[in-house]
């Protein structure tokens, strides 16, 4: 099956100078309940988290190549298992470009230490019927 | 409209250029805006211009350079009064 990679790094430093100079408009324009949810601890939102989750909109722009087009941040969203493990959920716009583009399946990894969040996206995609 | 968007960009967009040597058209994002900073790029406008941009013009087109950015708040206005 054919395969797309997207990949995309955020400075925590950044997200945390965001959060500080716009708060909830910030939080609530780019990120779904489900993502600040699985963000917030005892002590307030966590950026190294959001950070991650951030790179992981745009790792998943690059897998769908929107070629220019906007997709509201909100119709990607990254969910946290019980156990751990990240998923995506896709909706609206994002979920169509999906299915235009024949994707199969979407894995996400993500990683964040010190100053510097990351994340990895890969697409399965259906193979293309050979025209005959 | 295009000096205060200009001001913004340099302000928020953490560029790693003079952006008051760059060109009205000039790519911000080849000139190293990322993503995130164009996402503060959009929440300044909005507190400078007291509008929302809505998220069909949050495009990687509408805040890539300062002419695109400016053409994106007039259409804007140019709704919000009509």
């Amino acid at each position: 099956m054919p395969l797309r990679v997207g990949v995309d790094l955020v400075p925590v430093a950044r997200v945390e100078e965001t959060i500080h100079a716009h708060a909830d408009r910030y939080l609530n324009r780019i990120y779904t309940e489900r993502e600040l949810g699985d963000c917030r601890t005892e002590t307030g939102v966590n950026p190294e988290r959001l950070a991650a989750r951030f790179a992981a909109k745009e790792a998943t722009m690059k897998v769908l190549r929107p070629a220019g087009e906007g997709i509201p941040w909100k119709s990607i969203g990254v969910r946290r298992e019980p156990a751990g493990w990240v998923e995506l959920d896709l909706s609206g716009r994002a979920a169509e470009l999906a299915e235009d583009a024949g994707v199969a399946h979407l894995a996400l990894s993500l990683t964040h230490e010190g100053e510097m969040a990351a994340a990895v996206v890969v697409a399965e995609l259906y193979p293309k019927e050979e025209e005959t | 409209m295009t000096d205060e968007v200009r001001r913004i960009v340099k302000e928020h967009g953490r560029l790693p250029v003079d952006v008051d040597s760059l060109p009205a058209d000039a790519d911000l994002y080849e000139a190293g805006m990322t993503s995130h900073a164009s996402v503060n790029v959009m929440l300044a406008l909005e507190d400078s211009f007291d509008l929302e941009f809505p998220d069909h013009m949050l495009t990687r087109d509408a805040f890539e350079s300062i002419s695109a950015i400016s053409a994106a708040l007039g259409q804007l206005l140019h709704q919000e009064a009509a």
